[in-house]
């Protein structure tokens, strides 16, 4: 199997006469962190939801795992269960226990039988430190909770890269830490992952690659390191000091 | 020296009550008790009611019932899906369909079943069939749309993980969608259930046997047979039997699902 896990080219997708995406291009290396950052329109989560055709690209190639997503005849369901993905709003189903969450699609789509299934979900539990929840309801869970869950619930599924939206920015300030905490711990562990994110200090010193998005292009990509500890575009430079430093900014500073 | 605006409410409520006691006694007074005992409460009529009303009619309209709400919800919810469809044709046919049945009284529905398939198809129906269609056929028109909302109802997250953990379409709509649906609208589908329920006295359109009567047709049937409404009375009284118990499910049912907001972000 070749080293590349996502390759994109040329990607495009408008919603009506929006434009949205204007051409990407991103290669994601076997067990390799990427982080996209952004200000809010810039197509970063379109950029992600597309790597899993929850959006449908306008043109352009994307090659996940060795299949070409948006070849027209691409068994889609099949390419799904190899790649996870976490959503901001966790999602988790609301009608099921937390283990049912993690065991109904190994079940329904990878037709594993119960108890194999059961196995896995509760080591992937494990892994997000949640193993005592296992027959609660999500109502019953923080977010900070909900969302580990929803990680295990991805990686049941063994998947060959994890795509995560935004995966805390709906939480608690004090509840990101844990969320966090799972993704560094993947990413030690050599999951490809592709991040959208807010969180800066996470993309610094987890990510080994940071994708600076505005307005439907990649401005800036490169190292953690360089792209924010050092960025060389006048739009990165901007936002960047504007996230990690708001309150040095009036409401009406010029871009 | 002039009232208070809560000094004159009080006496204003005082004087509903004074007129209300007022009608009440003159009521009691003018009335023909001995009348309106024989009229409607009729023991000895009521007592030779028993327990026909119970082993046959009331559960004959159980039955009419259950089958026709069986049947209406599984057509019901083919029509919300048809509703639903991306598919042109498939959204038409189920409009069309729901808004005809929702449109015409019941009663037709009963009688066209009962009598003019009969006569279109040289089909006969037994009782069992024709309470299940026609009352499935129209019950299918307001269970549809309750479904339809409450498919819509589901969030859209729920649907992108499904999909994202490589359900298909149609596993996502089972696994995930309809049943979350019915959580939903569980309160209103017990609602549905009352409405049908009243409904299967319809049914006495058609021609039915001793055996087959449910509890208005045994109720005016006994009518009939005595000078006295009390047949009627009761027979509303057995239907209470089966509504009172829904309608409080339906009302606890309600504030479950509102009491515990289901987180959804």
């Amino acid at each position: 199997m070749s080293d590349i896990c996502v390759e994109i080219s040329g990607l495009k997708k408008s919603f009506g006469p929006l434009d949205v995406l204007k051409g990407i291009d991103l290669t994601v290396q076997r067990g390799e962190v990427v982080c996209i950052i952004g200000p809010s329109g810039s197509g970063k989560s379109t950029l992600l939801r597309c790597v899993n055709l929850l959006e449908e690209p306008t043109g352009g190639k994307i090659v996940v795992n060795g299949t070409e997503l948006t070849d027209p005849d691409v068994d889609i369901d099949a390419a799904r269960t190899k790649i996870g993905m976490v959503f901001q709003s966790f999602n988790l189903f609301s009608h099921l226990t937390v283990v049912n969450n993690l065991t109904v699609a190994q079940r329904k789509v990878l037709k594993r039988n119960e108890k194999s299934a059961q196995e896995i979900a509760l080591r992937n539990l494990e892994r997000v430190g949640l193993s005592e929840k296992v027959n609660a309801m999500p109502a019953q869970l923080s977010g900070g909770q909900q969302q580990r869950v929803a990680i295990a619930r991805a990686l049941s599924m063994d998947p060959e890269v994890m795509l995560f939206d935004e995966p805390t920015s709906a939480l608690d300030p004090e509840l990101v830490g844990d969320v966090l905490g799972v993704m560094r711990q993947l990413a030690q562990e050599g999951m490809t992952m592709l991040v959208v994110t807010h969180e800066m200090q996470f993309a610094r010193e987890v990510a080994d690659k940071v994708l600076f998005m505005d307005g439907g292009y990649v401005v800036e990509e490169g190292p953690a390191e360089e792209v924010i500890g050092n960025p060389q575009q006048e739009r990165t430079k901007t936002f960047l000091s504007r996230v990690l430093d708001p309150t040095h900014h009036g409401p009406g500073d010029p871009e | 020296m002039a009232m208070s605006k809560r000094k004159r409410a009080q006496y204003f409520r005082y004087a509903q009550y004074g007129l209300l006691v007022l009608v009440a006694a003159l009521i009691a007074i003018f009335a023909d008790w001995e009348k309106i005992r024989t009229a409607f409460f009729n023991l000895d009529v009521a007592i030779k009611m028993f327990p026909t009303i119970i082993v046959t009619a009331l559960k004959n309209t159980i039955i009419y019932t259950v089958l026709g709400f069986t049947f209406g919800l599984a057509l019901g919810l083919v029509l919300a899906l048809m509703k639903l469809s991306s598919v042109g044709p498939y959204r038409w046919l189920a409009t069309i369909y729901i808004e005809f049945f929702r449109g015409v009284p019941a009663l037709l529905v009963f009688i066209a079943i009962s009598a003019g398939v009969p006569l279109a198809f040289n089909l006969l129906f037994d009782i069992y069939s024709t309470a299940m269609l026609a009352l499935g056929i129209v019950g299918a028109a307001y269970m549809a749309e309750t479904i339809r909302a409450g498919i819509q109802a589901v969030p859209k997250g729920q649907v992108e993980a499904a999909r994202s953990l490589g359900m298909s379409v149609v596993r996502t709509n089972v696994t995930i969608v309809i049943p979350q649906a019915f959580r939903i609208i569980l309160p209103p589908l017990t609602n549905e259930l009352i409405l049908l329920t009243k409904d299967s006295s319809l049914i006495s359109i058609i021609g039915l046997t001793g055996a087959q009567y449910e509890l208005t047709k045994f109720g005016r049937e006994t009518l009939s047979r005595n000078p006295s409404l009390t047949p009627i009375l009761v027979a509303g009284l057995a239907y209470l039997i089966i509504t009172l118990p829904l309608g409080y499910l339906s009302r606890r049912l309600e504030r479950r699902t509102g009491g515990k907001k289901v987180s959804v972000v």
